[in-house]
This record gives structure tokens, sequence and C-alpha cells, in this order.
């Protein structure tokens, strides 16, 4: 089945926009930005805090079975207008990636149809590319740990 | 100095996806590829040049012409970079789209 979700990445730029349709009334699509054990279901985190107001603030962290935090990340929402806009940023701290600044865009397109337009801006163009390789990345290390997994076995 | 292309910057420039488009069918001369684009010829020829130096294009002599065409191999190799990114938000996507549409607000 073809992916609903476009991205585009223009060359040498430092940002992209990723877009998205959904078979959501704009109001539920909007919620499931707003309300943390939904933000935490499908952003598939924990959500430490979220305050979805003008100067507020979210926090969200990942941990393992052994209950090891393995992704933490945190920003700041500079914008907020309901069923309209958020404009947050967004940093995964512990590592090196810059914190980086995000424009949602919801619309409406029918009474049960709506539209998101994300529009990521990095820190330079190096920084974006290194964003957009990282699932590849991870992919890749998971290939690479399976099949060490595999070779393991074998010995 | 000629900086080694990233592949993965090659077909994030719209104008070389077009390209890419149009070659996918037939192998066509730089000058028949120029034909389908507004921008000057030299700067379609630098795109030519950036794909083929990130071999997502190769070259054939045929007579005096050289056609262009897609290196297939290539191309697979980066449909499969991007996708990852794309997928995890499409994974993400499609998870909210569930969970909303089965959401009752609460009292």
């Amino acid at each position: 089945m073809a992916l609903k979700t476009r991205i585009n990445a223009e060359d040498g730029k430092q940002d992209l926009v990723i877009t998205r349709e959904f078979d959501l009334p704009l109001a539920l699509l909007f919620r499931a930005y707003t309300e943390p054990d939904i933000v935490a279901q499908w952003m598939g985190t924990n959500v430490l805090k979220l305050d979805s107001i003008q100067h507020g603030s979210y926090q969200f962290e990942t941990t393992d079975a052994q209950g090891n935090v393995v992704f933490r990340a945190n920003g700041v929402i500079h914008e907020f207008v309901p069923e309209q806009k958020i404009t947050r940023t967004f940093e995964m701290e512990n590592t090196s990636f810059p914190v980086q600044l995000e424009f949602l865009e919801f619309e409406s397109l029918s009474d049960d149809t709506s539209k998101l337009t994300m529009h990521i801006v990095y820190k330079s163009v190096e920084h974006r590319d290194q964003v957009l390789k990282l699932p590849f990345a991870q992919g890749l290390n998971m290939a690479y740990n399976r099949l060490q997994d595999v070779v393991s076995q074998l010995n | 100095m000629n900086l080694r292309r990233d592949v993965f910057q090659a077909i994030a420039d719209p104008t070389r996806r077009a390209i890419l488009l149009l070659v996918a069918s037939q192998s066509m001369t730089a000058g028949a590829i120029a034909a389908n684009f507004d921008t000057a010829r030299p700067t379609v020829s630098k795109h030519l040049q950036i794909l083929t130096e990130c071999e997502l294009l190769a070259q054939e002599q045929n007579g005096r012409e050289i056609y262009y065409h897609l290196n297939l191999n290539k191309m697979k190799e980066i449909a499969d970079f991007l996708e990852p990114f794309r997928k995890l938000w499409d994974d993400r996507f499609n998870t909210l789209e569930t969970i909303m549409k089965n959401y009752t607000p609460k009292e």
C-alpha cells in the first residue's frame, strides 16, 4: 500500500516539509497533538509534560524494558492557535543534534478529512541531512544487530 | 574544486528529480532533456553532470551522440535511503489516525 505521508526536502536547504492527509475531522486531528495520553500512544513515548498553550513546554521520554532511558526530548511551544497552528522547538537530549524549529499547520479539507503540514527548520543543511538519514542508519544497525544475533547463535 | 556529491542531495533537487523521471522510460541526449525545461542549457548540463557523478545516470555513446539513461541499481539504493524516514512518520500518523477514529471524548 502506498504511503500517505509525503516528505519534501530540497537540495542544499536546511528545512523540510512533511505533509499528510487524515481521514479525521480537523478537531480530532488537533486533539491528537494536545492530549498527553494520546500523544504518548502514537509517538510511542512517555509524555512527562505537555502544556499545550502559548509559552508552554513539553518533555518526552522513552525507556527500554529494563527502565533505562533510551530517548529523551523536550521543547517549548512558541505559538498555539487551536485547530490552526502550533509553532514549537524540538530538541533531543544527550545527542549532538541541535534544537530544531517546527511549524505545524492544521487545516480542514472536508467534514471528515484534514491535513497536517509540518515545516521543520534545522541549524544547517548538514544537520537536516543527518536527521533524515537517522532512521536509515537505525534500520541498518538493527539489521546488523539481528545479523550478529544470528551469527552468535551459530557459534 | 569538484566536491564529491552526496547521492541523497542529488535527488533532493526538483529539477534533477524531473530529469530522472524523463529518462526513466527512454534514453535521451542532453539536448532532448534540456528541451523539456525552461532552465538555461548550461544549468541542465550541470544537473546532468551531478547525476552522472553520483551514478544515478549512465552515459552511452551512440554514434556522435551521448545518450543518458537511468542507473536502476543506484536508484534502488536511494529509494531505500529516504524511505525509512518517511515510513517512520507514516507509521506514526497511521497510528494517530486509528486511535482518533476510535476516540470518544472524555466527560
